[in-house]
C-alpha cells in the first residue's frame, strides 16, 4: 500500500506544479499592470514573487523527475511528462526574465502604447492559462487537451498581431524620438510576446504526446 | 523409478520449454515495461502454474486422451519427445509453433503407427477450438479494451493512478493467466503420460493426491523451472519485439488470453454452462501465443484498425496445418526406431 501513497503524493506535487504556473501568469499580469501604471513598490513585490515561484517550480520539477524514476512510475510516458515539465519551466523563466528586465532597464512606455502593452500581456497570460488547462487535461482527460491547445494557438496568433503593431508604432511614432528608445521598445515588445511563444512551444510538444497516448 | 524418470524426461523437457516461452505471454510485458520485477513475476507465475495444473488440468488432458490413448510409457516418451523436437525445429526456422498443435500431431502419429483409429469427432473439436481460440481472444480484447477506455474517459483518473491500477491489475491477471496456462497446457506436457502413469495416489494430511495430479505436479515443476531458468530472456525481448504495446494494453491482452485459456480448461465453467442449458466450450489445450496475438488484434481493431498486419493470421493458419503434420511424421519415424532399433515396447 506504500506505493499507493507514493502515487497520491506525486499527483498532488504535479497539481501544485501547475498551480505555480497559473500563479506565475497572474503575477506576470499584475506586475506588468503595476509597472505600466507606475506603481513601483507593488511591481517590486511582484518581481520578488515571480523569483520565488520560478525557483519553487525548478525544485518541484526536479523532485517530480526524481520520484518518477526512483519509483519507476508511468514507464511508457515519463519521458514525455518530463519533457512537458521542462518546457513549461521555460515559460516561467521567460516571465521572470521579462519582469526582471523591466526592473533593470526601466523603459519608458509612451501613454499611447500602454493599453496595447497591457493587451499583449493579457494575451500572453491567456496562452499560459490555456496551456496549464491543456497540461492538466493531459493527465486526467486526454480527449479535451486539443480544445485548449487550439485556444493557445488562437491567443498566440493574436499576440503576434499586437506585437507587430507595437513594433511598427515604435518606429513610426513621432513621440519616440531616439533610435535607442525605439530599439528598446521593440526589445520589450518581443520579450512580452515570447511568453506566448514559449506557451505555444509547450503545446506543440503536448499535441505530439497526446497522439502517442491516445487510446 | 530411474527408468520412469528417463521416460518422463521428454515430457519434463516439453514443460521446461513451455515455461521458458509461454510465461512471457503472461508476464512478458509487465516485466519488459518495468512494471514488475522479474523475480516477483517468476514466483507468482510458478505458484499459479502449479495450482492450475494440479487443480484444473484434468479436463483438457481428458480430451487428448480421447484423441489417442498412448498405452506404453516408451510410446508416451517418444510422442512427447517428437512434439518437443517439432517445437524446436519450427522455432529454429522461425515459424509460429504451438506445443498444443505439436502434441496433437504427435498423438495422431502414434495412432497411425499403432493402428488405433483417431477419433474424428474429438479431432474436429480440437481443430475448431484452435480456430476459435484467437478469434475469441480478439473479441475479448476488443470488448474489454472498449469498456476500459470508456471507463477511463468517464472517470477522469489521473495518469499516475492508472499506472498504479495497471501495475496491480497486471499482477492479478498474471496470476490468473498463469493458473489458466497451467490448467490448459499441462495436458500438452503430461497428457500423454496419464494412461501409463507410474505413480500411486498418496494421502497428505487428509488430502488425496491422485496419480494424475502427481504427474501434473511434476510437469508444473518443470514449467516453473523453465520460467526461472530461461523466461527472463524471452520476457525482456517481448517488449521490444512484436508486442510493442502499453502496460494498459498488456493488461487487456493478458486478461483476454487468460480468459480464453481458462474457458477451454475449466471443468467447473463447463458444468455451469451445461446446468444453465447453454452451449459449453470443449476442454482442449490451446496455444497461449495465438490467444495473445488474437487479443492484440482485437485491441488494434478497437483502436481503429490501422496498421494491422493481417499476414500474422496467415502464419497462424499455416501453423495449424504444418505443426501437427510435421509432428505426426516425426513421431511415426521415431516410434519406428524406438521399436525396431532400441527394442522398446511403444504399443501394448
Amino acid at each position: 500500500m506504500k506505493f499507493l501513497g507514493q502515487a497520491k503524493n506525486l499527483i498532488s506535487e504535479i497539481d501544485i506544479f501547475w498551480d505555480n504556473i497559473s500563479r506565475s501568469a497572474l503575477v506576470f499580469r499584475t506586475g506588468m499592470n503595476n509597472y505600466l501604471d507606475g506603481k513601483t513598490k507593488r511591481f517590486q513585490s511582484d518581481l520578488k514573487d515571480i523569483r520565488k515561484l520560478e525557483s519553487d517550480t525548478d525544485v518541484m520539477r526536479r523532485e517530480i523527475k526524481y520520484k518518477l524514476y526512483s519509483h519507476m512510475l508511468i514507464p511508457e510516458s515519463r519521458g514525455d511528462v518530463l519533457g512537458l515539465l521542462e518546457t513549461t519551466d521555460n515559460v516561467v523563466d521567460s516571465i521572470k526574465k521579462v519582469l526582471l528586465q523591466f526592473d533593470i532597464e526601466r523603459p519608458e512606455i509612451p501613454d499611447s502604447m500602454k493599453d496595447e502593452f497591457k493587451e499583449l500581456t493579457q494575451l500572453s497570460v491567456n496562452t499560459v492559462d490555456e496551456m496549464v488547462l491543456a497540461s492538466r487535461a493531459f493527465f486526467r482527460e486526454i480527449s479535451i487537451v486539443n480544445d485548449h491547445i487550439n485556444k493557445v494557438h488562437y491567443y498566440e496568433h493574436e499576440a503576434d498581431k499586437i506585437e507587430e503593431d507595437l513594433k511598427r508604432k515604435s518606429f513610426t511614432s513621432k513621440a519616440i524620438k531616439t533610435l535607442s528608445w525605439k530599439v528598446q521598445l521593440r526589445y520589450f515588445v518581443e520579450r512580452l510576446a515570447r511568453v506566448s511563444d514559449e506557451a505555444e512551444a509547450v503545446c506543440d510538444r503536448l499535441s505530439v504526446y497526446v497522439i502517442k497516448r491516445s487510446f | 523409478m530411474d527408468t520412469i524418470l528417463i521416460f518422463l524426461s521428454s515430457g519434463l523437457f516439453l514443460g521446461w520449454s513451455l515455461g521458458a516461452n509461454d510465461a512471457a505471454n503472461v508476464f512478458g510485458t509487465a516485466v519488459s515495461t518495468k512494471m514488475l520485477k522479474f523475480k516477483w513475476a517468476a514466483i507468482i507465475c510458478s505458484i499459479f502454474v502449479i495450482l492450475g495444473a494440479v487443480i484444473g488440468g484434468a479436463g483438457a488432458s481428458e480430451t487428448l486422451g480421447k484423441l489417442g490413448s498412448v498405452n506404453a510409457i516408451a510410446g508416451s516418451f517418444t510422442v512427447a519427445l517428437a512434439a518437443g523436437l517439432t517445437v524446436f525445429l519450427m522455432t529454429r526456422v522461425k515459424l509460429p509453433v504451438s506445443t498444443s498443435q505439436a502434441i496433437v500431431g504427435a498423438i495422431i502419429g502414434w495412432n497411425f503407427f499403432s493402428g488405433f483409429k483417431t477419433d474424428i469427432s474429438t479431432l474436429t473439436k480440437i481443430v475448431y477450438t484452435w480456430v476459435l481460440c484467437p478469434i475469441l481472444a480478439a473479441i475479448f480484447g476488443f470488448v474489454l479494451y472498449k469498456a476500459l477506455i470508456i471507463y477511463i474517459r468517464r472517470s477522469k483518473i489521473h495518469m499516475i493512478r492508472i499506472d498504479q491500477y495497471t501495475r496491480i491489475g497486471l499482477i492479478f491477471v498474471g496470476a490468473f493467466g498463469s493458473y489458466s496456462l497451467g490448467a490448459n497446457n499441462i495436458a500438452n506436457v503430461m497428457g500423454v503420460f496419464v494412461p501409463v502413469s507410474p505413480f500411486k495416489s498418496i494421502n497428505i494430511a487428509g488430502f488425496t493426491l491422485s496419480n494424475t495430479s502427481i504427474l501434473f505436479f511434476l510437469g508444473a515443476l518443470a514449467i516453473s523451472l523453465g520460467v526461472f531458468t530461461y523466461s527472463k530472456k524471452v520476457m525482456t525481448t517481448v517488449g521490444s519485439d512484436i508486442f510493442r504495446i502499453s502496460p494498459l494494453d498488456a493488461f487487456i491482452v493478458v486478461l483476454s488470453s487468460s480468459l480464453v485459456l481458462f474457458i477451454f480448461a475449466s471443468e467447473g465453467l463447463q458444468a455451469l454452462l451445461i446446468s444453465f442449458g447453454l452451449p459449453s466450450f470443449p476442454l482442449v489445450p490451446v496455444s497461449s501465443s495465438q490467444a495473445v496475438v488474437g487479443a492484440i488484434l482485437g485491441i488494434a481493431i478497437g483502436k481503429g484498425g490501422k496498421n494491422i498486419n493481417f499476414g500474422i493470421m496467415g502464419k497462424i493458419g499455416m501453423g495449424w496445418v504444418l505443426t501437427p503434420f510435421l509432428s505426426g511424421v516425426i513421431t511415426f519415424i521415431m516410434l519406428f526406431f524406438m521399436q525396431n532399433v532400441f527394442m522398446q515396447k511403444v504399443v501394448l
